[in-house]
């Protein structure tokens, strides 16, 4: 049932209710052999689901899951050849690091020199040789969790699932394992979907990303598209855009759109049709905000040092809080005039209602 | 004051375990008081030397049967309860609708109490009980199947009584083990059968040996329903009922005495190699993180 010589995998309308709600809704998604894809949202999006789903952990509601022309959705999870990494890690507690790391190999009867070998090279990949006789209770949390990764990995699985795998380690090893994924991923050419709510997490890891909200995609994008260009407001505000200004739009400037109210008044780029005289949701990241010599006024308010710069929060005459970053350092109390790149400043159409 | 507390955390002492001591000095007079009196007492018949009681146990076949007859009920009835146990917890963990209604149902018979227990075993099951009137009605059988007033009556009270004790014990160790191991052991390949063969008894095993021992003692101890749905003088005749008759029909407290060391020993024994081998087993962390 070794599933490496497959091109891709489909998800047709994957869709998954609990009482009555859809945790996920007509999921459709193409896999390729090789891409490291992304499941992210909030908890509750569906994202888990979805990844358990795959791996026949859960039934489908609808839906089906394709391998080239084999259907998945309805094969047992231990017949379908994926490999899972667990946020709690799953290790067995009773068996050794081998034991943990050979039991898929067993489960497969392959041959004892073979499972050796593997099993060796599995645990050299990820650095434990001097830890193998140990049992899981003895490892640390990034230990265990290469352990993990290993147990996943050594079965050469056509499909790799990953559910939140660093949630548990602290923000060091978190940087440190999420290269190591990511190394391992393409050392080995493996096959990746990986949720995950930190959208820096998948930004840095991800060839895709998918983007959920109340079980339905929102965006599917390379990192780069989903963190520059936003389909929604939904997308945008989880991606970082912190300013998220309800203004109206005023009319065409240049390119652009301006939008205007409550003593602000900026160009953006409209996402989607804007039309003038309508509420908008303008957004901005805080490094695509910048202080300046003539803008919207604001008094600063917190100012938090952060290496090379200054995070700022600032607050308009009218009470809207922005959220910049700045070389310089002002200090709370100034007063401070703010402006947008009209290419950096996205528009969207206000909510209809 | 503070002093103190160091000096005691120094070595390991939490104060606060002082609060066990009048705990403690109850089990030292009701339990160790008593136990070492009555050891003492089987050790100082009117005649034969100081183990007389003993050698009397041992050569009278009357008495030495005992052993193997409460033996010979109360391990197989362990046994089944434990066993038993194991594939109806395992079938009725996690979460769904009823789960409080069926556990209940199951648990009823430790309300009972071994009288009631006999007596819906002597009308249910008796030779003109529901249940052989039921196969004579039939035409399955031609007399009664002797059910009561045998080993069966007594095998069947000590499982009607002591399933539910092994079966919320088995439980709770089941519902302590990880749910998510048995799902990682899927995605590795593992069908249901080597998910439980492989990870969930391995992990389940010792908490099954605390269990046998238990029902186990629970069992040995069978008095009144060898007596009301057993064969007293015969083939149910355990050793408390032996004991009962030294110390009340005799009064012969020696004897009494000796043979409640005699039960204490044997149950020693059997616990002894149960936990023993649990020794041997996996017995840390039931969860997949360390």
């Amino acid at each position: 049932m070794s599933g490496t010589g497959f091109t891709e995998l489909r998800l047709d309308r994957v869709s998954r209710s609990f009482a009555g709600r859809d945790a996920l809704a007509e999921l459709t998604l193409t896999i390729r052999k090789g891409e490291f894809i992304a499941l992210l949202g909030p908890s509750g999006c569906g994202k888990s689901t979805a990844l358990n789903c795959l791996a026949g952990l859960l039934p489908l509601s609808r839906g089906s899951i394709w391998r080239d022309d084999v259907r998945l959705d309805t094969v047992p999870p231990e017949r379908r050849g994926f490999g899972m990494v667990f946020q709690n890690y799953a290790l067995f507690p009773h068996l050794s690091v081998r034991r943990n790391i050979a039991f898929g190999l067993q489960m497969r009867r392959v041959a004892r020199a073979e499972a050796r070998r593997r099993v060796d090279a599995a645990i050299r990949l990820v650095h434990l040789e001097e830890h193998a006789g140990k049992l899981p209770g003895q490892l640390s949390g990034g230990q265990q969790q290469r352990v993990a990764i290993a147990r996943a990995v050594v079965l050469e699985p056509s499909l790799v699932l990953m559910d939140e795998p660093l949630s548990n380690l602290d923000a060091k090893l978190r940087l440190e394992m999420r290269t190591e994924i990511r190394r391992l991923h393409q050392t080995l050419g493996l096959t990746t979907v990986y949720v995950t709510h930190d959208q820096e997490e998948a930004l840095s890891l991800a060839d895709r990303l998918v983007v959920l909200r109340d079980g339905e995609v929102q965006q599917v994008g390379t990192p780069e598209e989903v963190h520059t260009a936003p389909v929604n407001r939904h997308v945008a505000a989880f991606m970082g855009y912190r300013n998220l200004l309800p203004l109206r739009a005023a009319g065409g400037a240049g390119a652009g759109i301006r939008v205007e109210g409550d003593g602000i008044s900026l160009v953006g780029t409209p996402v989607g049709t804007v039309a003038p005289g309508t509420g908008v949701l303008a957004a901005a990241r805080p490094e695509d905000l910048r202080i300046a010599a003539d803008g919207v006024p604001a008094v600063v308010e917190v100012v938090e040092y952060q290496g090379r710069e200054v995070a700022v929060e600032a607050r308009t005459d009218a009470g809207t809080p922005l959220f910049l970053r700045s070389a310089e350092r002002p200090a709370p109390g100034d007063r401070i005039h703010v402006t947008a790149a009209p290419d950096r400043l996205l528009v969207f159409p206000g909510e209809p209602g | 004051m503070t002093a103190l507390r160091h000096r005691l955390a120094d070595r390991g002492v939490d104060r606060n375990l002082l609060l066990l001591l009048p705990a403690a000095g109850f089990v030292v007079v009701l339990f160790v008081y008593p136990f070492l009196y009555g050891i003492g007492l089987s050790l100082r018949p009117p005649e034969g030397g100081p183990l007389g009681a003993y050698r009397r146990f041992l050569t009278d076949p009357y008495l030495r049967d005992t052993v193997t007859t409460t033996l010979g009920l109360s391990l197989p009835a362990a046994l089944l309860n434990v066993l038993a146990s194991v594939p109806i917890a395992y079938r009725m963990r996690g979460r769904y609708r009823g789960k409080r209604v069926l556990t209940t149902l199951l648990v009823l018979p430790i309300t009972l109490g071994t009288v009631l227990t006999a007596q819906g075993l002597l009308n249910f099951l008796g030779p003109t009980g529901w249940f052989n009137r039921a196969l004579l009605g039939a035409g399955l059988i031609d007399e009664p199947v002797r059910l009561t007033h045998n080993y069966w009556g007594v095998f069947l009270s000590l499982v009607i009584t002591g399933f539910p004790f092994a079966f919320l014990l088995v439980s709770s160790y089941l519902s302590g083990i990880d749910p998510t191991l048995e799902r990682a052991a899927a995605t590795l390949g593992a069908n249901a059968r080597q998910r439980f063969r492989r990870i969930t008894l391995p992990l389940l095993a010792p908490g099954l040996a605390t269990t046998f021992c238990l029902s186990f003692v629970l069992a040995f101890s069978v008095f009144p329903s060898a007596v009301l749905v057993g064969d007293p003088a015969g083939e149910t005749r355990v050793i408390s009922i032996a004991a009962y008759e030294a110390a009340y029909v005799q009064y012969d407290y020696v004897l009494a005495s000796a043979l409640a060391v005699i039960m204490g020993v044997v149950e020693l024994v059997v616990i002894g190699l149960v936990l023993g081998w649990r020794a041997l087993l996996y017995t840390g962390s039931t969860i997949g993180k360390g």
